[in-house]
């Protein structure tokens, strides 16, 4: 089926993704429970709630949470949404 | 090799499912090549589409994987999630107009031939763990001999010989999963 110059072909195909995105994807469940924690938070706690639409970024940087551009999307459209 | 990888497909995705850490990072690290090639050589997308599809394909992934039906599927369904995200960025981003019918053709076939190299890697798996790192080293990182015998801690004149015991390896591999009837492939 396969001679072996086929092969190595076929293993050139598949080269490593950069570690950079494959780190960022196998981040997702960690950035996934960090935007649950903050919209939790955010439903129970007005104040939280207002700082947060005013400014995202400083509000959740002054809460102590780590920046992640796909948390700040995920919320700010959450937010424009609600 | 991690247990992890040795998982099927099915297994793996139950154990997503459960909250498994280790095994998200092991579901990532699998399909990360293949999802890679679909976006920049199948559907050539610039690398900073390809890192958008990139992460929305395994966003979806994670967020929608309690909807997988079929838990073996999860294969042709990161294919087909991946396929459809390419298309949209290119949709996106006006290059539809360059995609005569020939350039579609040329996509088609290129993602047949992906396809085809995911099962060869598939099938890599199989091999004792010196001839994966090897095998892989070589021809999809590009290492001389030089350095994979200093990683690898191998004398640098056998490196050939155990590359090309390998792929020989590998090939009985494939056709040994192409003929389960024979029985034993030893």
């Amino acid at each position: 089926m396969h001679d072996e110059e086929r092969l190595g072909e076929l293993l050139r195909l598949l080269r490593p993704a950069p570690q950079g995105w494959v780190t960022a994807a196998q981040e997702l469940p960690a950035a996934r429970r960090s935007l649950d924690e903050i919209v939790a938070r955010a439903e129970a706690d007005r104040e939280f709630r207002e700082a947060l639409i005013a400014d995202l970024e400083a509000a959740l940087e002054q809460a102590g949470y780590e920046r992640d551009s796909r948390v700040l999307d995920e919320l700010r459209q959450r937010l424009a949404d609600s | 090799m991690s247990e992890l990888s040795t998982l099927t497909d099915a297994e793996l995705v139950q154990q997503c499912r459960a909250g498994d850490t280790a095994a998200w990072n092991e579901l990532v690290e699998r399909f990360s090549r293949y999802v890679y090639a679909v976006c920049v050589k199948g559907f050539r997308l610039g690398e900073e589409d390809a890192e958008d599809v990139f992460q929305e394909v395994f966003m979806r992934v994670f967020t929608h994987l309690d909807t997988l039906r079929d838990d073996a599927a999860l294969r042709p369904w990161i294919a087909q999630l991946t396929r459809r995200l390419c298309i949209d960025s290119i949709s996106r981003s006006g290059r539809e107009q360059a995609a005569a019918e020939p350039v579609e053709e040329d996509v088609a076939g290129d993602l047949v031939e992906i396809d085809e190299a995911f099962t060869v890697r598939e099938a890599l798996t199989s091999l004792p763990e010196v001839c994966q790192e090897i095998l892989d080293r070589f021809f999809a990182q590009d290492q001389s001999y030089r350095t994979i015998s200093a990683e690898l801690d191998l004398p640098s004149g056998t490196i050939a010989s155990r590359i090309a015991r390998c792929l020989r390896r590998l090939r009985d591999e494939l056709e040994g999963r192409n003929e389960p009837a024979q029985g034993s492939r030893e």
